[in-house]
Parts: structure tokens; sequence; C-alpha cells
């Protein structure tokens, strides 16, 4: 069976394009095969128990929402959104992300509170050749609690939950950035910014993790047309990184604390700081205040995870990977779908599966796992030829048993054929039908890995396979 | 301002003029050319960025799943999945669009009904329209010639919800499909053990899988003497017998489908006659149908069917019915259909009218569509109904779901009652200074003084048997 067709990504090499010409495989999408498929739901067993450990709720939105409620919610980025054409109907889009439909969902329902995750798939037309590795199609997984409450305390079990989930995966050390979007737009106006430039110093500030501080101010100064001096106050901020220690120095900060904004900014991530360090967390929490990230409806706290030493086997290249988590405060949202314009307020976290896919699977390849892609205990068997209609009855009553069991589909397969199968699917046992077994009443129960094999009264035959399988079966 | 009313007005009337021309189902030419002229009226209206709406609605023919729903669902693919992963099935997925050529041509008249993806500069996308298509273009795509696997994901077709009460536009499919070359019938018996484990499973009632072959109906109409060109048509009238009387059948197939009188009688004599493998023995010797190659073969695969169906327990329910002429263009063998004897309701509740469950048969000629060398790859397969299902078991299960934000330690207590949270860990000033919690069991009321260091073991003790939703 064929693994990992148009599922691997490799550093400088596009997905494998000799496929597209045979039968329409798409640009910035991909199948899933079996043996992805083990590894995803392996990741999404590991994030959907956190998500209900927390107590969160399940639901499910329509894969497209009605154009106009995607219409001016992602700025600039709106450009990537699929249409549905026009065929007479109602105008729709694809979704963009599980965040406005969460927006849409609280506010259709008149919901002032829940808390919930959401895993499913969403759509841009991002242009998969210029960002390598970024799919057209792919997997959000999104926990969001909606409300009002004390302040700092849902925020703090989105970083908490956003740690345990990054720390169950095993994908190596990992760091979570927090910085307020009210900070920023604090310090960018104490700096001098103005209001119009905003957003496009926020992005460039934003480019601060990936390069030095001199290229990121020629960007401001010679692109974006800011004045060297402005761009000079605001280096000696984003520079700055720590943990409680800076939200400290920084509320002693002359002109910073003369800023309503940052002061309000300052002081609820002092408040966080307190509450991760009782939930355990604040040594992986770093205030950055270069953290600019992220779409436009931001109001307070905003947060990245990001792998501190990408997992590579000796003398590979690093995978780059980057940000795998992200989040934030987000109130003003569900109040733009209210008639009444009634806010809600929200906090949330989005995991970004798609990088953890690939680091996993990386994994197992470095160790050789071998990844089975099917859970069957028991093969049953023939020895002989004509005892097919012994192998349906007894396969039956296994499966009536709820005993995972297959056969071979053919009348009168060859006994090492039999074998064979089992030990490129990972069978671990075979149940064997002979015709002198038979007349003694009993099966012979093989087991894959050891060769041993013992007969076995047929009336304790269903038994003796749960017994032996009781393990839990481990896909790695 | 004027110039733009008195378009929105134009806008509006032609596309009044187009949902009525749809609902007189006139000519596919004629409602394409008044679409035309819509999208171009649109068109002068402009973009409409930036305007504030307060749209609260998922489009038409969709639907939220709310937590409650999710619970059901979950608990109903809990058991389907289980049940495919019993038979040894592998798992795929792919994506929601394909290329438009790969859908163009698979399904026949259903084809108007495919969502496309507008035009935007990049390759011509639509969205799947079942999960079959797919599988067959993965097979061929991978070069994979057999394979065990399941699929279960959410589909799309642009029927008319107004019209077929309880359709949605978006909806789950739930596949299972072998493909591969092998001993006849066996993979196809697996199906139908499948299908009968599931429907079992699920307690939604009792049911019946009604079982035919595609080369039986071809050979049956063509011994009565109907016309090749009106075989899908015919089909289609038969496959209503299990809604409405063979009068009404034959009148349609007379009076407006323009067949002879006699043909339709002659299909009357088999479609109207269901039975067990004993019907299969009876029709082998029927002199007419046992002369037709075609209709032969298909009998003879359903009695190898019958006797692995016997060996596998379930012969008993399945009824082999002539009038099953259900479903898409590409079966090529046995076809089947699960129903529902007796939709379970409350007393003085009106039944559901849930009709068919599962579906699914052979079809052993759509991957050669897809393989540039045309080679075949024979696959038989199902398909669970679930959305019917999702209404049956949601009108059983009882459990509610209630929000409540008061930190008084009453209503806290009355949360876990209502959600069904067994266990309350009670933090008081008293004991924290004592070093203890207070767990109390919300089922009992009893409460004991725990150790703080004692207490995750505690709970993990009280809590290992497995949680049951209802």
């Amino acid at each position: 069976m064929l693994g990992g067709i148009g599922g691997r990504r490799r550093r400088g090499r596009q997905r494998m394009r000799w496929l597209d010409g045979i039968t329409g495989s798409m640009d910035g999408t991909r199948d899933y095969s079996p043996r992805q498929m083990a590894v995803r739901e392996k990741v999404f067993d590991v994030i959907i128990s956190c998500f209900k450990r927390h107590g969160a709720e399940v639901i499910d939105t329509p894969v497209f929402e009605l154009k106009e409620t995607l219409t001016g919610k992602y700025g600039e980025d709106s450009k990537l959104i699929y249409d549905l054409k026009d065929q007479g109907g109602e105008l729709l889009s694809l979704r963009y992300d599980l965040t406005v439909p969460f927006a849409r969902y609280l506010a259709m329902n008149k919901l002032t509170n829940i808390k919930r995750y959401h895993i499913a798939k969403v759509y841009r037309r991002d242009n998969p050749a210029m960002t390598r590795g970024r799919y057209r199609e792919f997997y959000q997984c999104d926990f969001d609690i909606a409300g009002q409450f004390d302040p700092m305390l849902p925020d703090a079990e989105c970083l908490k939950i956003m740690c345990e989930i990054l720390s169950s995966l095993q994908i190596g050390d990992f760091l979570v950035k927090v910085n307020d979007r009210r900070i920023l737009d604090g310090m960018f106006a104490i700096c001098g910014v103005p209001d119009s430039k905003f957003r496009t110093i926020c992005s460039s500030v934003d480019k601060l993790d990936k390069v030095s501080w001199e290229e990121v101010k020629n960007e401001m100064v010679g692109e974006k047309g800011l004045a060297p001096e402005v761009a000079d106050r605001i280096g000696d901020y984003v520079q700055q990184h720590g943990g409680v220690s800076l939200v400290e120095q920084l509320l002693q900060d002359p002109k910073l604390s003369q800023n309503k904004q940052a002061l309000e900014g300052l002081g609820d991530l002092k408040l966080l700081f307190e509450y991760l360090t009782l939930f355990g967390i604040a040594d992986k929490i770093s205030f950055d205040l270069s953290l600019a990230r992220g779409l436009d409806y931001y109001t307070g706290v905003i947060y990245e995870a990001v792998l501190l030493q990408p997992p590579a086997r000796a003398g590979e290249e690093p995978l780059g990977v980057g940000s795998v988590a992200a989040g934030g405060r987000y109130d003003g949202l569900v109040g733009m779908f209210d008639p009444k314009g009634r806010k809600v307020p929200c906090v949330g976290l989005s995991i970004g599966v798609e990088r953890i896919f690939s680091i996993v699977e990386q994994r197992l390849e470095a160790l050789e796992e071998k990844v089975r892609t099917t859970e069957t205990q028991v093969l049953v068997a023939s020895a002989q030829k004509k005892l097919l209609e012994e192998r349906l009855k007894l396969i039956s009553e296994l499966w009536d048993a709820g005993i995972k069991a297959e056969l071979l589909y053919k009348k009168n397969p060859k006994l090492l054929n039999q074998l064979q199968y089992c030990e490129e699917t990972g069978i671990p046992l075979v149940a064997i039908i002979g015709e002198q077994e038979l007349k003694d009443g009993v099966i012979k129960l093989r087991s894959v890995a050891s060769r041993e094999e013992v007969d076995v009264r047929r009336e304790d035959l269903v038994e003796e396979i749960k017994r032996r399988t009781s393990q839990p079966l481990c896909i790695c």
C-alpha cells in the first residue's frame, strides 16, 4: 500500500508534480493515506482529550458560509477566500477559519457563554509555490471561551491548555510568547507611529523572530516611510522579552505608564502571570514585545507557541517549522454579527496541526516505527483446501463476539500467503482451521511474532484471543 | 441611489423568474439563459464589500451541529467505525473539492446538483458529490489494485430542500468499500454482514436488506421487451414500487413513458416478487429468464451470496427483491438497500417515514474510467445514511446540556446534576487549613474529606468505571 503520496513535504522541493498529470490532484490539497490517517488520529486524540479534560463542548459548522458572513472580517487576506460559483442561489464562500463561524454561531443562537472546541478543515487560496509548505485546505483545531468572566481566568486556562497539548505531543521543547494588543497600541502611540501606519508597522515588527532588527528598521524607515527616530524608539521596546519582571519594569517606564491603554494591558499581563505561575507553566511563557501577529480582530492578550529546537536527525536540516499554536482575546467580533451590536467577549487558541502532523510523521520515520493502519487482531486461515465454509462460520462467530478479524477472499488460499499477509499488515494472531483439528474440535492459534502454535478448544477460542489481545494495541 | 434601487428591483424580479422556471422544471437551456441575465444584472450592482449586514443564518440546506447533536453524532460514528475496524478496514480522507473534470460524466442527470467553485483563475473545482468517485480517483492515482477502506465525510448536493423534506445540501456519508479482484461474492457478502452488524448495534429498530442484481434487471427487462433506450427510465419507475402500488407504476410506465402495456404486464409478473434463496432457485428454472446469459450470471452469483450470508448468520435479514432498481449508473452487479421495518416512535407520535438507511452494490467499471490505460479494479461497497440515523437517535436520547455561571455552591451542585458530572471537589477555608478537600458524590450526596495529596488517586479510583452518556 502506498503511503505518504502527495503528503510529504521536503525542503526545497514542491509536492510531487508528476502526479498532477495523471488523474487530477489539486494544488495545495492532498489525500490522507491510511498511514497519514493513523498519525492524524494519534495527534487528534491527544488534542481532543486535553480539550475534554478542560470541560469543552464540541460543535461543527458547514464548510461554507454566506459570502456576506465572511465579508469585512479578514482585511487584506479577504482575497484568499474561495468563493462558490453563483449558480442562481445564495452567494457562498468556503470558511477561511473557525473563529468567524464561531462568532456567527454565538450570535445566531444568542449565546452569551460557551467553552467549545472545533476541529475542521479551512480553505485559503494561498499560493503554495510561494509559501512553501502551505496548504490551501488544512485542519485547524480551535478552542475558545466566550463570555463575560472575571479577568484573565479564561485567558490563563487557554495558555494552560496550549502547554498541556504541546507537552503531551512530545514534539520537542517549546516557548509561548505573550503580548497584548493594547500594549502594542500604546507603545506605538508613545513612540510616535501615526495611526494610519499602525497595521503596517505591526507586520514589520512581527518579522523580528525571523530577521534582525536592522532589517526590520530598514523596512520600516526605507519602505514604509517611518521617521528614523520613531523607529529607534520602537527598537528600544520591541527587542525586549522576559518574564513577569519585564511587566513590572514597563509598568514603571515613564513614557509607557502615561499611556492608559498600555497600562491596562500591562496590568492584565501581570495578573495573567500570577495565574500562570499557579498553573505551573510560567517558565514556558515569555512576554515578548515583538509579538505583533495575526488578524485584525484581537483586542487584548495575544500569544504564539514556537518550537525551540525542531527535532531533526543528525546531519539533517531543521524543519524550520516556526509557530505551532497561537491565539488571543477578541472582544469585538461577535458584536459585529449582532443587530444590536451586543458584545460577547472571547478568548481562544488554534493549534497548527498540519505542522505537527509532519513532525510526528518524520519522528516515526526516523525511528523506523511501523505504523499499523488496521486494528485487526486475528486472521482466520485454513491449512487445506475446501475449508471456506468453516472459515466463514468461525469469522462470523468472532465478529459477533466483537473480535477484530479478517480472512482472505480466496476459497482455497495457501497457508504461506495467509501468514505473509499477517506479517505485512501487523496482524498478531492467526486462527488456523485444519481438517484434523476440526475432527478434534480445536483451532490452532498461532502467534505471528513468536511463531508458536497452540491448540485451543473451539469453545474457548474467543476467550483466549481476548486474553492475548487485552494489552492496548500500540501503533508505534 | 434611485438607479441602484431600480437595479436591485430588477435583480429581485429576475431572481424570482429563475426560481419559477426551476420549479416548473423548465428546460436547462431556458434556465441557463435566465440565470445568465440574472448574473449580468447582479454584476451591474457591483461588489458589496464593507456594507455591514446582520446575516445570522447558515446557507440553505446546511446546519450547525450543537454540542447535543455532536454527542449523538459521536455515539453513532463510534458504533459505525468500530464495526469497520472490526472488519479490518483502513481509513482515508480526500479534499472537499475535486477537479471539475473528475466529477464530470459520473452522475448522469444528477450532475446539475453539483456545487461548482467560482473560476478565480486557477483550476476549475467542484465540491464532492459522494465519496465513491473520489475513492476511484484515489485508487487510480495511487495505482492501487486492492484496498479495504472506510471514509466518513460530508458531501454536497444542490438539492432543493423545500421539495424533498429533510434533505440537506451538506450531509455526512459513511462509506465502506473493498477494491480488488477476489473470488466471487466473498467481499460482497462481507459488505452485507457489515451493514447488518451496524444496523443491529445502533438499535434503531428492525430492518430488512433488499438485494437484487443489475444483470438480473437488465436480463429481465430484455426478455420482457423493454427497449434499451428506455432501460434507465423504466428502472426508475420500477424502483418506486416500495412507495406506490403496481397500478400506479404501470400507469407511469405505459401512460407517461410510452411502454407497451403487454411489456409492462410481463415486468409486473417479475418485479412484484421477493423472497429468500428459494426465489433465486425458482428464477433459475424460469423458462425465459434462464435463456438470458446476464440474468443467469446474476442469479448464480446471488445463489452463492445467499450461501455465504447463511454462514454469516444473516440470511433471515435479507430479501431478494426484484423491484429494487435503485441508484446511480455505475452499479454493475449486486445492489442492496436496507430499510427500517418499523420506524421507532413514541406512543402517539408519527413514524419518521425514514425509508432507506443504508445502500450499496458492486461497481466494477468506475476505476477504469480514471485509469489512462482503462485498467479495471472491481469494487463493492456500502454507504450508511447517517443523517437519518442521527434524527432517530436524537429523538431517543434525553440528554440535555445547560449552562450555569453562578459560583454559589448550590448552583455549582445544580450544574453537576444537570450536566451529569459525578463528583465535586469542594475547596473551603477550613479544609484548606486542615490540608484536605471535601469530595462529594453528586448521586449519593455523601461527602468525605480527602487529603490533598490523595485526591487525584481517589478521583481516579472512583471514576474508573467507563462513563455512560445515557
